[in-house]
């Protein structure tokens, strides 16, 4: 087997395992908080909240 | 707290998950620049296969004339319309909700056809080069799936270090312009560059005039997707500065490496072979014979490929997660991740779409769906600001930039916008007839459906004093 055959397995598993890391993050993350709060961003009032961040 | 992540904090708004203001005007920069300069590396040499090497030099001045347009209207603009979506909410708040939404999807589709594009090549060009270092029977399609959805979980995991990235890679792939631009020593015309042998009066402008207007649909490379800065204008600091500051920064990058990435390559390669390559600035590399060269072209033109997919996934997303978040799609769509602080299902969402359209479309198809949607924005724009000086004139409401010498961009813009229609119509008609049925369709869709279920007083949240003359 080339080193670029074994490049394009390599892509392959990489892709998989990061999907399967997002899908992972996603169903946790859909389960830890209401929906009402994962939609809750409102245009207009990010003003407020951004200067209580801080970084 | 340097990751752009922050924890979920009660605010004066209650446990509120809004995406978050982490951005500079470099980003903002590297944003847009990042979406654009892969056009410098291929795609903008078809317009000399239209009409030779100087129609090719015409449209980028002509282009970047448009281009220039966009981006003083579009920093007055959105210096004052500050949110996710960017032209979209301006629309929203300016034209009205059917044109907001058809704005969206032009956003939407561009992006996503960008991105597809940007993947197929960084793809193609590693097959490229496994092929020709001898390895047999390498696909392509791992390498795209690659590249798409290593960017998206950039992209989930945080806006900061998305850009962060697209910066760096940017800025590497600019600078391998400007290295190849004096190595070929352009002071001294006749040792490397043989500009006055390839472009003659004989084969200057090979099918006239009107070969000049048909490289417009590829002229439109040089700059596509400088407009996407405004994508941004949620999570920047300072929206009404980095904004105008960012895009226009970026637009005078672009001019200079369109103008350098023209010189080199039509000097070097003769403007049959410029406008079909794929790979010009890497063509035009190989012919100086130097391997260093060829090293940094090849890896200028991937890394170029991978900053517009980068930046094409950030905005894309942040168009989707707008409509959903005005319920012009359904709000499950306006999800931000309470920890990375990301449109996560918006962004998810669009992947498998880019990866599908990366396995069916060549990259023609692609690119030339991407422009189209791009061309049908701008001419929107035209009209845009006619209507946003006309309801606000200037002193009604702050504005972080006032573009100058209004409302000659605008119809300097329009113009120059009809004239590209008609170059993709001689080139792509029935793609473009075919684009202009889809957005019809979905409008009615809109009007008569969707539209019921949105909360109307609550998508224009602008605290603007009311319209002149309403």
């Amino acid at each position: 087997m080339s080193i670029w055959n074994l490049f394009s397995h390599a892509s392959w598993a990489i892709s998989i395992l990061l999907v399967l890391w997002m899908i992972y993050d996603w169903i946790k993350t859909d389960r830890a908080y209401s929906e009402a709060q994962l939609t809750s961003s409102r245009e207009g009032e990010i003003e407020a909240l951004s200067e209580k961040h801080k970084i | 707290m340097s990751n752009g992540t922050a924890a979920l904090a009660p605010s004066e708004h209650g446990h509120k998950v809004s995406l978050l203001r982490v951005l500079g005007p470099a980003h903002v920069w590297a944003l847009g620049v990042g979406i654009v300069l892969v056009g410098e590396f291929t795609g903008w040499n078809f317009s000399a296969d239209k009409g030779g090497s100087l129609a090719a030099l015409m449209v980028l001045w002509l282009v970047g004339l448009l281009y220039t347009c966009v981006a003083m209207i579009d920093s007055e603009v959105t210096s004052t319309v500050a949110a996710a979506g960017g032209q979209y909410a301006q629309a929203k708040h300016i034209v009205g909700p059917l044109m907001a939404f058809n704005v969206a999807l032009y956003l939407v589709f561009a992006y996503t056809m960008l991105e597809v594009s940007d993947a197929i090549l960084a793809g193609d060009l590693i097959t490229q080069v496994a092929t020709e270092s001898g390895a047999v029977g390498i696909n392509h399609n791992p390498f795209i799936v690659l590249c798409i959805v290593v960017l998206v979980w950039l992209n989930y995991r945080g806006v900061l270090a998305t850009l962060n990235v697209n910066f760096i890679v940017t800025a590497l792939a600019f600078l391998s312009i400007v290295v190849i631009f004096f190595s070929v020593q352009p002071w001294s015309q006749g040792v490397v560059l043989k500009l006055g042998d390839m472009i003659t009066p004989s084969n200057a402008l090979p099918y006239g005039w009107i070969g000049v207007v048909a490289g417009f649909q590829f002229g439109i490379w040089y700059y596509l997707g400088i407009e996407g800065t405004t994508q941004a204008a949620e999570e920047v600091r300072s929206p009404a500065r980095s904004l105008p500051f960012g895009t226009m920064a970026g637009m005078m990058t672009l001019l200079i490496a369109a103008a350098l990435t023209w010189y080199v390559c039509a000097s070097l390669l003769p403007w049959q072979h410029l406008g079909v390559t794929f790979f010009p600035l890497y063509d035009a590399a190989l012919v100086t014979g130097s391997a260093t060269l060829k090293f940094l072209l090849f890896w200028g033109t991937v890394l170029s490929a991978v900053a517009s997919a980068n930046g094409c996934i950030n905005d894309g997303a942040r168009a989707w997660f707008s409509l959903g978040r005005d319920r012009y799609l359904p709000t499950w769509f306006s999800a931000v991740h309470p920890k990375y602080r990301t449109p996560y299902r918006s962004i998810v969402f669009l992947m498998p779409i880019a990866l599908a359209f990366a396995f069916i479309a060549d990259l023609n198809q692609a690119i030339t769906f991407s422009i189209l949607s791009g061309v049908l924005h701008y001419t929107f724009m035209s009209i845009n600001i006619v209507m946003f000086r006309n309801k606000w004139p200037v002193g009604s409401i702050r504005r972080g930039y006032t573009h100058p010498f209004h409302p000659l961009p605008a119809f300097l813009l329009f113009v120059l916008c009809v004239i590209t229609i008609f170059a993709i119509f001689l080139g792509y008609g029935s793609q473009l007839i075919a684009m202009v049925a889809f957005y019809i369709i979905v409008s009615l869709w809109f009007h008569f459906y969707r539209y019921r279920y949105v909360r109307r007083g609550d998508q224009f949240t602008m605290p603007w004093p009311k319209p002149k003359g309403y």
